[in-house]
């Protein structure tokens, strides 16, 4: 009875965790009218409640074929997403995984502080850094271009933080051999650092992936042209006209942070749990 | 042994430049404009800070916010852990921790159609209450805005707070509870007396995640409601937003620098009550 009893709470919530994918699903495959039928309470005056069906009674790949051949600002988003997010991780995997393998294992005069700081940043939410990154980027003429999003990106510090953990479990006997053996620090770093800290890296990445995929208000307070906007700003407008292709583009939109999230879960649920303890 | 250290320092100091230049010396530049006059010439002491704190509409949505953290950490610490506690020993274990942490992948403008859809008037959740013959409100538009504010939040983040909890479960060793047992403790006994206890470590760092994850939320706020959402859901970041587009610098480098000090005092008061007993 007992047992009966947490596997309906755990259920309960991971279908909670799983129903804006179903719902989504079902939808992309719907014919316009069917959806009208199902939630035309919410778009329109109608009485009555709105309804949901897991599968579709007349399957139609119409709203899809119209997504993908009939609305070029929809992949214009597309890439602009994929070109932030690419150029965000390209940048923290070159200066961030240094970063967190100088702080990780060597010791410096002013290390601890910059270490605090980093923590410091990391925990700032963007309404502390608006005003002064909007500033720099003005002074630095990179307003309304995809750089203005990248470049302060790539120092976002949470990555250098998750990976430091990592680097830190590299038993500090291995480094001592290769130094004997006249391995250069560079040569550590690359040959040691790397592969042994490659969970720490990959992690990282997938919670950079995801922060940078879902990303709104950098976007939305530095970039005015719409035509640089990412996919994530990407407002579904509901009307009976359209609803089907919005439901199908909301499915895209997040097809690739699912599928990065199956590809990395372990890595992404290791870098979590390594925030939570301290070895 | 020193020529080495130096290279390490080589290895930090591009990432330092990056922060440097673009964070923490633009901040300074902010908190010395927050005491200078609107047009950025005269130094005005600390009228910018009173007027943020005697702003409404500062006023407003600091005690949302405020309010609105006050509701979700308890409520989002206690349902993870205690689904943590229950997944521990489960056999598909993997299964739903992936379905936990799904919402973490989703990108908030994929879930404002749903949110419409469930929580309109005539959407489906008001269409399950009628069911047993309950009253549906417009979720959106009443202080239920609220409510629907605080559901998104757990939904978001409780994969994120499962997967921290386990790793603290992890840590701690199976003889213990063993041990208990042989001393005929039973399973709550053994909750409060051993796992509480030994958590208390990671549960520093899960509060100080889950309030920074907080912040966050303001996405599907405004996605579902715009710049000018219903006044219970009227959070810091819209407040910013709209200083922002209203060019008020003086308003808004003082309201960062506020927002910084209160984030910086929180933790350390919450670190210090940690480390007490």
């Amino acid at each position: 009875m007992k047992k009966a009893i947490s596997i309906f709470i755990l259920s309960f919530f991971a279908l909670l965790g799983i129903s804006p994918i179903l719902f989504l699903a079902a939808g992309t495959f719907m014919g316009n009218q069917e959806i009208m039928d199902s939630i035309g309470p919410v778009m329109q005056d109608q009485k009555g409640y709105a309804s949901w069906k897991l599968f579709p009674a007349f399957p139609t790949m119409k709203n899809a074929v119209q997504l993908f051949l009939d609305s070029p600002e929809f992949f214009q988003m597309f890439w602009n997403s994929v070109k932030i997010t690419g150029g965000i991780l390209v940048g923290q995997l070159l200066f961030g995984t240094p970063a967190a393998w100088g702080l990780a294992r060597y010791s410096f005069r002013g290390k601890k502080f910059i270490y605090l700081l980093y923590i410091a940043m990391m925990m700032m939410p963007f309404q502390v850094t608006m005003l002064s990154e909007y500033l720099v980027l003005d002074q630095m003429h990179l307003l309304d271009t995809s750089a203005s999003i990248i470049l302060p990106g790539i120092f976002s510090t949470f990555s250098v933080f998750i990976m430091y953990r990592f680097f830190c479990g590299i038993p500090e006997s291995i480094l001592e051999a290769a130094r004997i053996d006249g391995a250069g620090e560079l040569q550590i770093f690359f040959r040691i650092g790397f592969p042994l800290g490659a969970a720490g890296i990959i992690s990282a990445l997938v919670l950079s992936f995801l922060e940078c995929w879902n990303m709104i208000e950098q976007p939305m307070t530095f970039l005015a042209k719409k035509n640089l906007w990412p996919l994530s700003l990407f407002l579904p407008k509901v009307d009976s006209g359209n609803a089907g292709v919005s439901l199908c583009a909301s499915l895209v939109a997040l097809l690739p942070a699912v599928f990065v999230f199956l590809a990395g879960q372990d890595y992404l649920e290791q870098g979590i749990a390594s925030s939570a303890v301290k070895e | 042994m020193k020529k080495r250290n130096k290279v390490g320092r080589l290895f930090v100091l591009p990432s330092l430049f990056g922060v440097l230049g673009f964070y923490l010396i633009p901040f300074g530049d902010v908190a010395r404009r927050s005491f200078l006059n609107a047009v950025g010439n005269e130094f005005a002491g600390l009228e910018n800070y009173r007027q943020v704190l005697g702003n409404q509409a500062f006023r407003l949505a600091a005690g949302n916010t405020a309010r609105f953290v006050l509701v979700c950490l308890p409520l989002l610490l206690a349902l993870s852990l205690g689904i943590a506690v229950l997944i521990q020993n489960q056999r598909r274990k993997n299964l739903l921790k992936s379905a936990y942490l799904v919402p973490l992948a989703i990108p908030a403008a994929s879930v404002v159609l749903l949110w419409n859809v469930v929580f309109d008037n005539g959407g489906l959740l008001n269409g399950l209450l009628s069911h047993f013959h309950l009253k549906g409100k417009n979720w959106m538009e009443t202080d239920a805005a609220f409510g629907v504010l605080v559901f998104s939040y757990i939904w978001k983040n409780l994969g994120y707070d499962v997967i921290l909890w386990l790793a603290g479960l992890q840590g701690i060793s199976k003889s213990i509870y063993e041990a208990a047992r042989v001393d005929g403790a039973g399973t709550w006994k053994c909750f409060t007396r051993i796992t509480l206890p030994n958590l208390r470590p990671v549960a520093f760092t899960i509060v100080i995640l889950s309030f920074l994850n907080s912040f966050k939320v303001f996405r599907e706020a405004y996605l579902v409601a715009g710049n000018y959402p219903q006044e219970r859901i009227y959070l810091l970041q819209h407040v910013f937003n709209n200083w922002f587009h209203e060019l008020s610098v003086d308003k808004m480098a003082a309201g960062s620098v506020l927002l910084c000090m209160v984030l910086i005092l929180f933790v350390l008061m919450l670190q210090r009550s940690w480390e007490r007993d």
